[in-house]
């Protein structure tokens, strides 16, 4: 990376910059990890329908400490509370809502993003196991799937790639992507094309850490 | 219509013999039989191949999971969304025994688990899903496209006993769950050969429940045992965060 001090934004800014993509009415879900994150967002009247894999449809902000009920909790085993007009279904009927076709959008935790909207997020390298949880189910049947991840690995790697080296969740599906440096959309053979950039990122900076070409237009 | 009702969890399990199929209900903390799987861990019945959601232990506190079960080594394969944590960094009870060989493991996405436990019940013997077609676990298995959209060939899941955890039991074995505590219960009731429900509240007589509040019917019910107040019996309680 050309400036290791450019940062852009925190994980709740990469929640909040993805949950103003949600239209009024959608039915969304949730991954583990900062996808919760999207749930604190305030976007106005926009009337959200959270859907969890655990069968709860229609959930609300984290419980207050001591008003947990130790009976109700989101993807990420958190207490949530529910909102007015809330149900509860079994996992095969909340599985049913997803490869129905009833989820607007997932959004998604990521190890990486390529430009074709494949993605990879549930083995990483050497790994015997795997975790895929709803995932696979969440990408191959939701009206569309958005991502949240940092642009880079820890030790500098690229995230948004030409092609997965990690087995891939789902093929073609991704959307959007959030990072600490801005919103991309997979561009296909044109690489990623840029739809913002976080506050003090430039091009450069992220073209540097970016595995494939970037076009803004 | 009685004598479904069982003192105590060591009876409900007694005659669990090696080699059975066990499915146990539960995502994270809600639903889970806690009670049950210590149980089982005392009987000691072996060469067991177990199904849930995950094989436990990504979460503080640690409760009764599938993990214990592997580590007492009496757990031939597990069939789990789960066979790794979710972050590189988790390492799992489980992982150890896995990578050494000594357990086997099926990963299988979340909605394909839940469909393969209901299509066993439900009398289908398999079922084509869209999803995890394109990506790795479809390496050689049957795939059929319809209407323009590939589909990958799924086989339900029966179990010879299940592991249920409900609010509400009637002494028919008529069940009621509070939120989230549903998850895969009522298709692990049904995909049973005999399920087993260790109940939150007291066993209550028979007509107690309205017939149209009853969320799994009691004709999948075979055993209940009443969950003692603690420190006897073992409830859900609030989980520790991980620190970032």
């Amino acid at each position: 990376m050309s400036d290791t001090n450019a940062k852009g934004w925190t994980r709740q800014q990469m929640a909040d910059r993805i949950a103003h993509e949600f239209q009024d009415g959608w039915i969304v879900n949730l991954g583990v990890g900062m996808p919760t994150l999207c749930s604190n967002t305030d976007i106005g009247g926009r009337r959200i329908i959270y859907h969890s894999e655990n069968g709860v449809i229609g959930y609300g902000p984290i419980a207050p400490p001591g008003e947990e009920d130790l009976n109700l909790v989101n993807a990420g085993g958190q207490n949530v509370t529910l909102n007015p007009g809330a149900a509860v279904v079994h996992h095969a009927d909340s599985f049913a809502i997803i490869r129905g076709g009833r989820i607007d959008v997932t959004v998604l935790g990521a190890y990486e993003v390529a430009q074709s909207g494949d993605f990879a997020n549930w083995k990483v390298a050497r790994a015997k196991g795997g975790g895929i949880g709803g995932a696979m189910d969440l990408a191959a049947c939701a009206k569309r799937v958005f991502v949240i991840m940092e642009h880079t690995t820890r030790d500098g790697r690229a995230r948004l790639i030409e092609h997965c080296a990690l087995p891939v969740t789902a093929r073609g599906v991704v959307k959007l992507v959030a990072t600490n440096y801005g919103l991309f959309e997979p561009a296909h053979a044109e690489g990623f094309r840029v739809r913002e950039l976080a506050p003090g990122i430039t091009l450069r900076d992220v073209q540097a850490a970016t595995g494939t070409p970037l076009r803004v237009s | 219509m009685t004598g479904k009702q069982y003192a105590t969890f060591g009876d409900a399990v007694r005659d669990i013999p090696d080699g059975a199929t066990i499915a146990f209900a539960g995502f994270a903390m809600p639903g889970a039989p806690f009670n049950l799987i210590r149980a089982l861990a005392e009987h000691g019945a072996k060469n067991l191949t177990c199904i849930a959601n995950t094989t436990g232990g990504a979460q503080q506190p640690r409760m009764p999971d599938i993990g214990l079960l592997v580590e007492q080594g009496q757990v031939r394969k597990v069939i789990c969304a789960f066979t790794a944590g979710t972050r590189a960094s988790d390492v799992l009870p489980f992982t150890r025994y896995y990578e050494s060989g000594d357990v086997e493991a099926e990963l299988v996405p979340q909605g394909t688990l839940a469909e393969r436990l209901r299509a066993a019940g439900a009398g289908i013997p398999a079922f084509y899903t869209p999803t995890a077609v394109g990506t790795e676990l479809a390496d050689g298995r049957e795939t059929r496209v319809f209407n323009g959209r590939e589909y990958l060939l799924e086989y339900a899941l029966p179990v010879d006993y299940a592991f249920l955890r409900a609010t509400r039991a009637d002494a028919f074995g008529n069940l009621q769950y509070h939120r989230s505590q549903r998850n895969f219960n009522p298709v692990m009731a049904m995909a049973a050969r005999i399920a087993i429900v260790e109940v939150d509240e007291d066993i209550v007589p028979v007509g107690s429940i309205d017939p149209d509040q009853v969320h799994t019917p009691g004709i999948f019910i075979h055993r209940l045992v009443k969950v003692p107040p603690p420190p006897d019996g073992i409830w859900p309680v609030r989980r520790q965060e991980r620190r970032r």
